[in-house]
């Protein structure tokens, strides 16, 4: 069982205050969706706690198991078994996708431990099988010339091979198709276990209709203004962001 | 291509008409050579008596030390070629280079002298213990007479001569005296010049006709230590249809007390001849590694250099093939990585001198920390030709801020009946590329190399196993160090 637990988050970009006083909790098995308008620190949360160096986290914790992870580099964090899936990742020309996993996976033994190759290809595939992942894939650069949909799926693969504690996905469903939304939606549904915690951000309901959150956010100029179980989603998709400017946000 | 048997390809005489196998070719289009003024500028370290005491050791043929005296001249008559190379050059104590060690000579050194962080890239490496002690000094001969003798024999029954450079002069001049210094002339530059007085061991080999040699053919120390001298001098003969891969160097790096390190390499792909010459090496910090190598392709023959330079102070080596016989094909792969205070500067040459050839250039440069690479080349498609094609490609990837990458790109085509194609880019891994790996566990250090591997791997996947998998640990020790 774990859990991650954002208490009072305060983080600025330069001088630019972003999110101002944020606190979540996300346990093992439960899918929380933080949903708001665009620039309203949704991507910024998750970069932050993911150690990202363009943020300062001016004051509030985070805190992985009850151990704080704000003093941790990136790649600690990682290791610890925080996940981010993120919108735009980056792509590593001449990287193929088979030998990027193999050293995130090989990252995680002790030193002088070594991967074993044939049971690595066997866990790999057999994680492709589930995201119905062509096995070609595996030796393309890593997100070099990729669609969105399969810079997505890519995303998911590695989050599958990676068993994250909590895993963050920031906006996984912008770029995709009907089609593409769906298969990475299966994705994500067949990985949800009683060992994952997930928060997903994401503009849309759409979305939602296919990863069916247990919590659901309203965000808000930095802030949680509104918190409740799935029906919230649908609400806020009928009635708009105007409805949550309006009413929702203290004056 | 003719099916021999092999005593007759043995027998087979090499072609008259090729005693010069540049003749008529104006190697100087290809020369990063200027105006000259003839001034004495060279140091006195080197004398008269330098080049007669090597060439009495060596039991040479008078025509060998008449050869050395001659280029002993050029090279004190040469200036620096600072007027378009670093000024760097300046740096290099001639007076303070010994220029032969003889074998009777032992090294003074023991393996507690050597610096720890030799040591330690050794052991990264996984080299050998006793080829360690070899490479740093301590011990003069590497033995391996055994493995040696079993290559040459078993390439002997192919016909190929493989010796060394002395040996080779003085048991075969017949077939090596006619390609000597021919390709790469003497007062080519002031280092062909210096290696043409001095040139201790090196490889000579010669393949005769349509001979394909199946393994590659080594000149590491693990072949003998004077392959891996401060001059060495190589040539390669590939007679008509013959097939030869040749490898040099080692990644580990040559902890030497030199501080010179100057070669001459001589490839002669005869008609139909195919070629692949493959470098990798690491030198220490403060050596000068300043190298010219050069082959001709005949009609329809191939030259393929892969280079690739790690480490040392100052590398200047460009590589080049002068196209001689029509749909001859020349291609340099070559990859460069300079770390704090070294300087690459590296290219290739590509001279076409018939109708219908190709040349392909792809250079891939790393800059870490404050190192710098250049990229200096010259494809020379002169106006009378047609139908030849040049494709050059030079990428560089700098690591830090500071980085630095410069190239110079010189091609000239004239006439209309000829096409290049010329990419340049230069590129930074950034700050969100970093992130996006460490995300995924990778420390600082890690994803920097993966990246620097990736950036590489197009080229790097044509090495020999042995030798990719030596240059990815190579790259990840190099870039180690480079994170704060």
């Amino acid at each position: 069982m774990s859990q991650l637990e954002i208490k009072d988050l305060h983080v600025s970009i330069g001088e630019k205050k972003i999110v101002k006083g944020l606190t979540l909790t996300v346990r093992s098995g439960e899918v929380h969706a933080i949903m708001g308008p665009n620039g309203t620190g949704k991507s910024t949360l998750a970069k932050a706690v993911a150690g990202h160096p363009s943020f300062t986290i001016t004051s509030g914790d985070v805190l992985l198991d009850g151990k704080s992870i704000l003093a941790m580099q990136p790649d600690e964090r990682a290791r610890a078994g925080l996940f981010l899936a993120f919108q735009y990742p980056s792509e590593i020309p001449g990287v193929s996708i088979a030998n990027f996993i193999r050293a995130a996976v090989q990252a995680r033994l002790g030193e002088g431990a070594e991967l074993d190759a044939s049971s690595y290809y066997k866990r790999l595939y057999s994680k492709m099988d589930l995201l119905k992942m062509d096995r070609k894939f595996t030796s393309r650069a890593i997100n070099d010339g990729f669609s969105g949909g399969e810079k997505k799926r890519c995303e998911i693969l590695q989050m599958a091979m990676l068993e994250p504690k909590i895993a963050m996905m920031d906006e996984t469903d912008s770029g995709l198709d009907i089609d593409a939304l769906r298969i990475v939606a299966d994705g994500v549904n067949a990985l949800r276990s009683t060992n994952l915690g997930v928060l997903m951000i994401t503009h849309y309901q759409r979305l939602l209709g296919y990863i069916v959150p247990d919590h659901v956010h309203v965000m808000w100029d930095g802030r949680i203004v509104k918190s409740g179980d799935k029906d919230l989603a649908l609400e806020l998709e009928a009635k708009g962001y105007d409805w949550v400017k309006n009413e929702l946000v203290p004056a | 291509m003719s099916e021999l048997t092999e005593t007759e390809s043995l027998a087979a005489p090499i072609a008259d008409t090729l005693d010069n196998p540049v003749q008529g070719i104006d190697q100087a289009a290809g020369n990063f050579s200027y105006k000259m003024d003839y001034e004495f500028d060279a140091g006195t370290g080197l004398s008269e008596a330098t080049v007669r005491y090597i060439s009495s050791v060596k039991k040479e043929a008078p025509w060998i030390l008449e050869f050395r005296l001659n280029a002993l001249k050029q090279f004190f008559a040469k200036p620096m070629p600072t007027h378009w190379a670093t000024k760097d050059l300046e740096n290099i104590n001639f007076d303070k280079i010994r220029y032969y060690l003889s074998s009777g000579q032992k090294p003074k050194r023991t393996w507690d002298e050597v610096p720890d962080d030799i040591k330690k890239t050794f052991e990264r490496l996984g080299i050998p213990e006793q080829e360690r002690k070899f490479l740093a000094g301590v011990e003069a001969q590497f033995d391996s007479e055994a493995a040696y003798s079993n290559i040459k024999d078993l390439v002997a029954k192919q016909g190929v001569i493989f010796a060394n450079s002395t040996e080779a002069l003085r048991e075969h001049p017949e077939i090596f005296r006619k390609f000597f210094g021919k390709v790469i002339p003497t007062g080519d530059n002031k280092f062909s010049a210096l290696n043409s007085a001095v040139f201790s061991g090196g490889s000579f080999i010669y393949v005769p006709k349509g001979v394909k040699v199946a393994h590659p053919l080594q000149a590491y120390f693990r072949i003998n230590a004077e392959n891996f001298g401060q001059f060495e001098r190589t040539l390669i003969i590939a007679d008509e249809g013959a097939e030869l891969t040749y490898m040099e160097g080692c990644t580990a790096p040559k902890f030497s007390t030199s501080t010179l390190h100057s070669a001459v390499v001589e490839l002669v792909a005869l008609k139909g001849a195919k070629i692949q010459y493959i470098t990798v090496q690491n030198w220490a910090n403060n050596v000068f590694n300043l190298v010219t190598k050069r082959g001709v392709a005949h009609e329809e023959a191939e030259i393929k250099w892969i280079d690739c330079n790690i480490g040392s102070r100052l590398t200047m080596k460009y590589p080049g093939v002068v196209l001689k016989g029509r749909k001859a094909r020349g291609e340099v792969i070559s990859i460069a990585l300079a770390n704090d205070g070294q300087h690459q500067d590296t290219g290739a040459k590509m001279i076409h001198a018939a109708d219908e050839t190709t040349s392909n250039i792809v250079a891939k440069s790393i800059s870490v920390g404050q190192g710098r690479s250049t990229y200096r080349g010259v494809v020379h498609i002169p106006k009378h030709l047609k139908g030849c094609k040049n494709n050059t490609e030079c990428d560089a990837l700098l690591i830090n801020t500071n980085s630095r990458t410069d190239t110079y790109p010189a091609i000239t085509v004239r006439g209309d009946a000829n096409s290049v194609q010329h990419e340049a880019s230069v590129s930074k891994v950034s700050e969100e590329q970093i992130f996006y790996m460490q995300q995924r566990g990778l420390t600082e250090g890690q994803a920097m190399s993966l990246s620097v591997n990736g950036f590489v791997n197009d080229l790097a996947s044509q090495f020999p196993m042995e030798y990719s998998v030596e240059l990815k640990r190579l790259i990840d020790l190099e870039m180690e160090g480079s994170v704060g």
